[in-house]
């Protein structure tokens, strides 16, 4: 057993955990969005950051990356972590305003204020679909391509994956484009109306990654009519 | 080789026919990448050509050598025994060189160093500003080494280190010795050298690692780049030792691709190295078997970060992964890996050879030894230069570098590339050592230095590795992909006249943001260059908010150009140039500037040499 002191309390967990599921195990709540319990740890989201160390050693890590060691001093909710995992959520809803998990988030971390310019991406590139489709789905048809601001979740080449089943486990396990809030968001406000839901789905149609292929929900076929309605237009 | 005692004899015998031929004259072209640029392979021809029309092959030697760190006078030719140094040597001057210098044993004054505030011509290596206070233990041999032959290492010593260890140290003793010395990563963190080989050493498994980093990416800075390509020997060596300390059986050499003379030189060097016997297995009869591979990095910025390092040697996609455990515990294929920067393997034969004292005596209390540093910018001597930690930057800047030219005031320094920061004039008087320097805002790194002058906007600083660094994060970690693009945005609003005063105070809380929150050492330094601007320049900052003024006049949202009526000849020059036929005007009659159509791109006011196009920013803009 390996001994460690969260938050001021003595709590003795496995060997071989991470700092996030000692917290979790003695029901300390720590925000998540790229982590899973099916999933290897990654650490893209930087969600769950706690503090540990002290004084001027003291630092923020991501719980779910970090292993709990013999003696780690953990702290779960000082204003240093409170404050930047403000600026976390900040950055994700700039980046994916409609995804209603962020605006829980920002909700319940009480975000009020976007001060950057909302870029309306539908990925948050946190990975979660990259793990999912290569552990669970023992597949490997997307993973991240270029670097920087290049990045992105794609197949081989940007071609149809021969390895990909359309089973939608990445769709299944995507915190952004579930339910996607269709609501009104002048720029700089989080709107706060989730009330109108349309079906989730990519903007355009790909039967690659469509898991409603045969049916289909309807949305991206009206945003294909539209672009030909658009572009006939022209 | 079977054994030690024959290496031993094959050196000696190297040395005494080198030491032979030490009285005969040889003429020494310094040709690293920087030289062959400056056409260094070209000066070397035709000095051979000439060599041979005077019929003097037999009686002297002709070598080219790697960089001797006064990249801005290059190509450099070098007279032994006298020593004397000649200049920016061109292909024409080579036939002068051998008939006068070589025959007649006179000195050509034209090609001699100049000292740019007095005039003064001086004639030997030893005496020129630049080099005065240097202290060159890394570098002191490039000028005698044909990086291609390895006897020419062997010659000046090489190799004896490894002789040393192997047959007198035990591991532990290596180990200790580099402890005592307090040789400190010369890579940029400044983590202590012997602990981090104790910890691998300590960790237990049969199969272990070392590594050489060689990723070197900072803009400006190419200190691993002149050891690589003029002393790879030493490079070698240094890996030998430290594997044997460890008990590693394989290294790995990750260099840049973009450094296609130093991975010639390494692959060389490596090749020799095994023909003598000192890489492969059972070396000498002691048991002790090592083997090196050259791995090409790909040009990621983020692959010099240990742990996304050793992802791009298995094949994977350079990103780094949390540290514990560390790349000591398990590193490359989970193996304990012991990886190190080129320089601080180069340092490890001088402190065998030197002993641990000879090494510690240089420097301060908590930084030893020497560093290199690149010294560029708005400077009068560009190189690089290898200086005794705890020097002053006003002793590099002015002593060292010569000064700013054209009379222009000092601004700032800029160390430790993307992740260091700026240091302002009024902490000139700071001793570089890796505290000091962290305490200054900033970072030692891996040497990089960059000199700004006052027509620096230090804005513009900010944004330019704001710019190189969102192409350069590897992307995962959202506050370092998402924060360093919005710190970004919000440095283009403010040079593009669109700042907010609210604005410094969020560059400020993101920035710290993602220094805290980022997993990496890419992302933990990355906000450095913008906080330590606005730490040092915030009425800088504050001019370009609320004034909508760059000091500077550079940023191009914020100035205009416009033609003074009192130095405008008419010439027309400006008028040619344009890309954008904003310049009217009929010849010897003044000329005007359509601001409308002007993109300030600043040619004309880099053509026009009669000084008539004047720059302008805030409340005199047009």
């Amino acid at each position: 057993m390996i001994n460690l002191r969260i938050d001021d309390l003595d709590v003795q967990v496995e060997e071989g955990w991470t700092i996030l599921e000692a917290c979790q195990f003695y029901g300390l709540d720590i925000p998540t969005l790229c982590d899973n319990d099916g999933l290897t740890p990654y650490g893209a989201c930087r969600l769950c950051l706690v503090e540990i160390g002290e004084g001027k050693n003291s630092k923020l890590v991501s719980s779910c990356t970090y292993p709990a060691m013999e003696g780690l001093k953990v702290r779960s909710h000082s204003t240093r972590i409170i404050k930047a995992r403000k600026i976390v959520i900040e950055l994700m809803i700039a980046r994916c305003p409609n995804s209603k998990t962020l605006q829980d988030l920002a909700s319940k971390y009480d975000v009020q204020k976007i001060r950057f310019k909302i870029k309306h991406e539908d990925c948050l590139l946190c990975g979660l679909c990259v793990r999912m489709c290569k552990e669970q789905m023992m597949s490997g048809a997307i993973d991240f391509v270029g670097r920087g601001k290049d990045r992105k979740i794609t197949t081989a080449f940007d071609e149809k994956s021969e390895l990909c089943r359309t089973c939608g486990g990445c769709m299944y396990i995507c915190p952004i484009c579930e339910l996607r809030c269709q609501g009104p968001d002048p720029p700089g406000t989080i709107c706060g109306s989730c009330l109108e839901m349309s079906p989730t789905c990519l903007d355009f149609s790909n039967d690659a990654q469509c898991f409603m292929v045969e049916s289909g929900c309807g949305t991206c076929v009206r945003d294909t009519i539209n672009k030909n309605v658009d572009e006939m237009e022209e | 080789m079977k054994d030690i005692n024959k290496f031993k004899q094959v050196s000696s015998k190297i040395r005494k026919s080198q030491a032979n031929e030490s009285n005969k004259p040889c003429i020494i072209v310094s040709s690293g990448t920087c030289g062959e640029a400056r056409g260094s392979k070209e000066v070397f021809a035709s000095l051979k050509k000439a060599i041979k029309k005077h019929k003097l092959e037999k009686r002297i030697n002709i070598k080219l050598t790697g960089c001797h760190g006064f990249c801005q006078v290059e190509p450099i030719v070098i007279i032994h025994p006298e020593n004397i140094f000649y200049q920016s040597v061109q292909p024409e001057d080579a036939q002068e060189i051998i008939a006068e210098t070589i025959v007649n044993k006179n000195i050509i004054d034209h090609l001699l160093f100049k000292e740019s505030n007095n005039g003064k011509k001086i004639k030997f290596e030893k005496d020129i500003p630049f080099y005065k206070k240097q202290n060159k233990l890394l570098l002191k041999n490039n000028v005698f080494i044909d990086p291609l032959k390895m006897e020419d290492y062997i010659g000046i010593g090489g190799y004896s280190a490894i002789i040393q260890a192997l047959s007198k140290m035990k591991p532990d003793k290596v180990i200790d010795t580099i402890k005592e010395s307090g040789l400190r990563g010369r890579g940029g963190a400044g983590f202590p050298t012997g602990i981090k080989w104790s910890l691998s050493k300590k960790t237990k498994g049969d199969t272990k690692y070392i590594v050489c980093n060689a990723d070197e990416g900072d803009p400006g800075a190419y200190m691993d780049r002149s050891i690589l390509e003029g002393n790879p020997h030493s490079v070698l060596e240094g890996m030998m030792i430290g594997a044997y300390a460890i008990g590693a059986q394989e290294g790995f050499i990750y260099i840049r691709h973009e450094y296609p003379l130093a991975v010639t030189t390494i692959n060389t060097a490596i090749e020799q190295a095994r023909k003598y016997s000192l890489l492969g297995k059972n070396i000498f009869g002691t048991g002790f078997n090592f083997n090196l591979k050259i791995v090409r990095g790909a040009g990621a910025f983020v692959c010099g970060e240990e742990t996304a390092l050793i992802a791009s040697i298995e094949g994977k996609k350079g990103e780094p992964r949390q540290r514990p455990p560390f790349p000591s515990e398990r590193g490359i294929w989970n193996k304990p890996t012991n990886i190190n920067n080129v320089e601080t393997w180069a340092n490890i034969p001088l402190i065998i050879t030197n002993g641990a004292e000879g090494f510690s005596k240089i420097g301060t209390e908590s930084s030893k030894g020497t560093k290199i540093f690149s010294l560029v910018g708005k400077i009068n001597n560009t190189g690089l230069v290898e200086v005794p930690m705890g020097i002053t930057l006003k002793e590099m800047v002015y002593e060292i570098g010569g000064g700013i030219p054209n009379n222009k005031q000092f601004k700032a320094i800029q160390t430790g590339g993307p992740s260091g920061g700026c240091i302002p004039k009024q902490l000139l008087d700071l001793p570089i050592d890796y505290d000091k320097l962290s305490d200054a805002g900033s970072i030692m790194g891996s040497g990089g230095m960059v000199v700004m002058d006052e027509d620096t906007c230090m804005v513009d600083v900010a944004k330019y590795f704001l710019n190189f660094l969102q192409e350069e994060s590897c992307g995962k970690c959202l506050t370092c992909r998402e924060g360093i693009e919005r710190m970004l945005e919000i440095v283009e609003n403010i040079t593009d006249r669109r700042g907010k005063e609210e604005d410094i105070e969020t560059l400020k809380e993101l920035g710290e943001v993602v220094k805290d929150a980022s997993m990496c050492g890419l992302g933990q330094t990355a906000p450095n260059p913008v906080l330590s601007t606005i730490r040092y320049f915030e009425n800088e900052y504050l001019a370009h908010i609320k004034e909508k003024k760059c000091p500077a006049k550079v940023c191009r949202g914020l100035i205009s150009f416009d033609i003074s009526e009192d130095e405008c000849n008419g010439c027309g020059a400006c008028r040619i140039v344009c890309p954008e036929k904003a310049i009217s005007g009929e010849k010897k009659k003044l000329h005007t500037i359509d601001q409308e159509k002007c993109i300030r791109c600043g040619l004309c006011f880099e053509t026009c040499k009669f000084e008539a196009i004047e720059k302008r920013s805030g409340s005199d803009l047009k």
